[in-house]
């Protein structure tokens, strides 16, 4: 269990994020969603801990993160963030193998060695383990980034509950391996003692894969609960300053939203 | 992994040419020894026996500890090297990029045109002494310069262009005290800045290996949270790496190394710049490697150096930077060209 209580991060006076609490819970996918500069990778940098908040709390399993060292922090939870350049040539299997980090010393163990072995072969980047990192192309780099993300937290350390951020993924995936990899997050995210929470721009992905929805406006949570809840007329021309429109798939019952041309209207 | 093994083996493969490359420098210059020599020299000065010859006081009191300190000041060098483009990651940066060595080559400068003025000495020791006070306070300045409240990401990239600015400053200082400076010790400036061995003595051996030890260890056990810096300040703090405590750590290491090396030697270029390239090339960028693997290459190479400027004109002798570049630059240009390194 994740809960942040009244955060709020400012950056020369202005709230990134405002007073924002939620609560996240394990076995399901939460997702994130909201306009530009609505406070959304803020937020999950202060969920993850790589920003501390100004006020308010952030816990995991009741105990608030702020004085965790880095290591004990790094056995428990990982983050994908976005665009990572790796500053030197390097291996993917090398690469890959940094997830580990965090579990060996001097030199990885058995365990690590299979560890990166599972990961690559569910990412299905095996093949390129010898290739260096940057002959890849981008939806290849961001799929050997998350199978170093979840090396991290494969195997829970103590049986502790296990947190995975995710922020925009899916930036410079195609649709196809789009779904794939929001698969493979399920999958992940389906494990009882795992949270998931990610920052997603896609709507309608966001719809069909989350098992909770917040809505983002300003730096402070708009909407928070099942996707059918959130994606509200209302919320989402708040939100996004354009006018939505709503439709069902009728073969899957899953909602889409498209949204038309120009600013939103008044009714 | 099965890179453990073979680093070794490269590691072994190193130090072996290190040792032949040594060898090699104390055998030849202004006046050349055969083994015999070298070993009656040797023997004899273990032995503490007074009744050397010259030739064999030649051996042990100049060739011999000349030698060694080229093997630290190029560990010293090829170290920072490393330690400093994995901190910044960027492949362009030199050791004294944070101010060290400009700062240093101030306070020799200052020595220089100033030091007979100066009614209290350190007899031979003043001029390292004014160096490394330059490079210390230099590196401080840039250090002191770069710090804000807020440790935000953009900090390292501050620092990087705080050591340019100061750098640049500390280059037109040395610049005006040339201009200023009269003939002779203009000159001196000038030699200084291209770095030279001619001044070395187990004193300096001592000095330059202290400093070698307490960078060296240190920076082996900061290998590894420096790899996961490659992939970004964000990123290694997820992995469990307390980056601001490294940074510092890294950056004292460097400073130690750098301005103790150069306080002994003068400014010698490039080799701080080409050692972990070459290195990379070879084995990929793994710092758990590439920090002995630059502490053993940087000698190397700065042995070749200070044999090429002792034997190329003698008896007289060339400023090792000179030969730095010299000698360095074709393996590099070679290598770079030969691999797909930059992608």
């Amino acid at each position: 269990m994740l809960n942040a209580s009244h955060v709020t991060f400012r950056v020369g006076g202005r709230a990134l994020v405002n007073n924002a609490t939620a609560s996240f819970e394990p076995g399901s996918l939460h997702l994130i969603i909201g306009p530009n500069g609505a406070g959304k990778s803020t937020f999950i940098k202060l969920l993850s801990r790589l920003l501390r908040p100004h006020s308010g709390t952030v816990q995991y399993d009741g105990q608030d993160v702020s004085s965790w060292s880095e290591r004990q922090l790094a056995h428990r939870r990982a983050v994908l963030s976005q665009a990572i350049e790796v500053a030197f040539a390097m291996p993917v299997r090398e690469l890959v193998m940094m997830g580990r980090y965090p579990h060996f010393g001097a030199r990885p163990g058995a365990r690590d060695l299979h560890v990166c072995e599972e990961v690559m072969k569910f990412f299905e980047v095996e093949d390129m383990a010898d290739r260096s990192y940057g002959t890849l192309s981008g939806g290849e780099k961001q799929r050997v980034q998350f199978a170093r993300v979840l090396a991290q937290i494969w195997h829970p350390v103590n049986g502790a509950v296990r947190y995975l951020f995710l922020d925009e993924p899916l930036t410079f995936l195609d649709i196809r391996h789009q779904i794939d990899f929001m698969n493979k997050v399920r999958t992940f995210a389906s494990q009882p003692d795992v949270v998931v929470v990610g920052v997603v721009h896609d709507l309608s992905l966001a719809a069909r894969f989350s098992d909770r929805l917040l809505l983002m406006h300003e730096g402070r949570i708009l909407a928070d609960g099942r996707p059918s809840d959130v994606l509200q007329e209302q919320h989402l021309r708040t939100a996004f300053q354009v006018h939505p429109v709503l439709l069902k798939n009728p073969a899957t019952g899953e909602e889409h939203v498209v949204f038309e041309s120009g600013e939103a209207r008044d009714q | 992994m099965k890179a453990r093994s073979s680093d070794r083996l490269w590691l072994l493969v190193l130090f072996v040419i290190m040792m032949v490359t040594t060898a090699f420098s104390i055998r030849y210059g202004a006046i050349d020894f055969s083994a015999h020599d070298m070993v009656t020299a040797g023997a004899g000065k273990l032995a503490g026996s007074n009744d050397l010859t010259l030739d064999q006081r030649i051996f042990v009191q100049l060739r011999l500890p000349r030698a060694i300190l080229c093997l630290l000041v190029g560990a010293c060098l090829g170290v920072g090297g490393t330690l400093m483009q994995a901190l910044f990651r960027n492949p362009i940066v030199e050791p004294g990029l944070v101010g060290t060595s400009s700062g240093a080559a101030f306070g020799a400068a200052l020595f220089y045109v100033f030091g007979a003025l100066l009614k209290v000495t350190l007899g031979g020791w003043t001029l390292p002494f004014a160096a490394c006070a330059g490079g210390v306070l230099s590196t401080y300045m840039v250090f002191a310069l770069a710090h804000t409240k807020s440790e935000g990401r953009s900090s390292i990239l501050r620092l990087l262009l705080t050591g340019l600015a100061i750098n640049a400053l500390f280059m037109s200082g040395i610049g005006f005290l040339s201009y200023i400076a009269r003939d002779p010790q203009a000159r001196s400036i000038i030699y200084w800045n291209l770095g030279t061995l001619s001044g070395a003595d187990w004193n300096s051996v001592f000095a330059v290996g202290l400093a070698t030890l307490i960078g060296l260890v240190p920076a082996i056990v900061y290998a590894k949270p420096l790899n996961a810096l490659m992939i970004g300040e964000d990123e290694a703090i997820a992995l469990g790496v307390n980056v601001s405590r490294l940074k510092w750590v890294v950056l004292t290491i460097n400073v130690i190394m750098v301005a103790v090396a150069t306080a002994f030697t003068g400014v010698i270029s490039f080799v701080g710049l080409i050692v972990p390239h070459i290195l990379r090339i070879l084995r990929g960028p793994d710092n758990r490697f590439l920090i002995l693997g630059s502490a053993l290459l940087g000698g190397t190479l700065l042995s070749i150096a200070d044999l090429v400027a002792r034997v190329s004109f003698r008896p007289a002798e060339l400023p090792i930077g000179i030969v730095t570049a010299v000698v360095g630059v074709p393996v590099f240009l070679s290598l770079l060209r030969s691999r797909e390194y930059l992608s």
